[in-house]
């Protein structure tokens, strides 16, 4: 017998409020995005939990788009920080109001 | 604890040794300082996850995990932080938000008790999916392949063209534009817009960096025209 399922579904809870709780307290752009990157492993691990307890193989297969769309995420948006850091170096999260009304 | 003691011995100490692992990883994430330090973390995390990928019978997710996420993402993630530079402080003492902290850790644990009070037997799932089971561990790529490329084929087409946008935009966003504009340059501030001359732009001072692309752009278009100078004179 394997572990119960909701090890694991406690697991990935307390990943994702780990995550979310650093996307919200951190001000470095980079470390914020690591974060999201937290929350969005926690999902997986649910979505391959609920694979394995209902026994269906579309969990696996979500988890591989969630994947793909994670890195085209982070290539998106790792060109964005670089372009905003080649204007104006050593801004935090704070720095980058240009579009508050 | 029962049921994870009720499991057998080598699950159970996987799961708590994985689990750890990404507990302390992703804690790690949140509270370094140095953004090296983090991306480090996250990677502990990550294999964690691929650890625990395994003991879940998701093999080629596991694989694809380690491949994918710590072997390219977080280099990606070390490569933009080595170029950016590491030494940044973070502004914590001009918080334009000073209860902003507090108020995040209180709603996050807020929430985990609420999706731990939910996850005690609350699991609405639907109806079941036409994906098929998952089957013994060494068809796990098989079977994830075959729902791929039956039942998911067109999310799997569409991922194919988000990726080509997501590297046409990598490109666009990271280009350097030819043109340097009146606004893209600010007047104040050593404004760097090339990683060649930031070096030389901090040491001869912010007004001497918005001349110093000026006259590389000026001093490349002369290169040009002299090379067709030179050309023209000795030809004859």
């Amino acid at each position: 017998m394997s572990i119960a399922a909701s090890w694991y579904l406690t697991l990935a809870a307390v990943l994702f409020t780990i995550g979310a709780i650093g996307l919200l307290i951190r001000r470095n752009v980079l470390v914020m995005f690591m974060c999201v990157e937290l929350m969005l492993n926690a999902a997986n691990l649910t979505f391959v939990t609920f694979a394995r307890r209902l026994n269906d193989i579309a969990g696996q297969t979500a988890v591989f788009f969630v994947l793909v769309v994670a890195a085209a995420e982070v290539v998106v948006g790792l060109g964005i920080i670089v372009s905003i850091y080649r204007r104006r170096p050593g801004a935090t999260a704070d720095d980058i109001h240009g579009m508050k009304g | 604890m029962t049921q994870v003691l009720a499991a057998t011995i080598p699950d159970a100490i996987t799961f708590v040794i994985a689990a750890a692992i990404c507990v302390l990883g992703a804690l790690g994430v949140v509270l370094a300082r140095n953004p090296v330090h983090s991306a480090l973390m996250l990677v502990m995390t990550l294999f964690g996850v691929a650890v625990l990928f395994v003991e879940e019978d998701a093999q080629f997710l596991a694989a694809v995990q380690v491949i994918v996420y710590a072997g390219a993402i977080v280099v990606l993630f070390l490569f933009v932080i080595m170029l950016l530079g590491v030494d940044q402080k973070e502004a914590i003492e001009r918080d334009p938000l000073p209860a902003q902290r507090p108020v995040a850790i209180v709603v996050g644990i807020l929430g985990l008790v609420e999706v731990l009070l939910l996850a005690r037997g609350h699991w609405p799932t639907g109806a079941r999916s036409v994906s098929g089971a998952i089957g013994s561990p060494a068809a796990n790529v098989g079977l994830i392949g075959r729902s791929i490329f039956t039942t998911y084929l067109l999310a799997f087409e569409v991922t194919s063209a988000l990726l080509v946008v997501a590297v046409v935009g990598a490109v666009v966003l990271s280009r350097r534009p030819r043109h340097v504009l009146g606004e893209s340059v600010p007047p104040a501030g050593p404004a760097v817009t090339s990683d060649d001359e930031a070096d030389g732009a901090g040491d001869a001072g912010p007004d001497h960096a918005g001349a110093g692309t000026v006259e590389t752009v000026s001093a490349g278009g002369e290169e040009d025209s002299g090379e067709l100078a030179d050309s023209e004179v000795t030809t004859p």
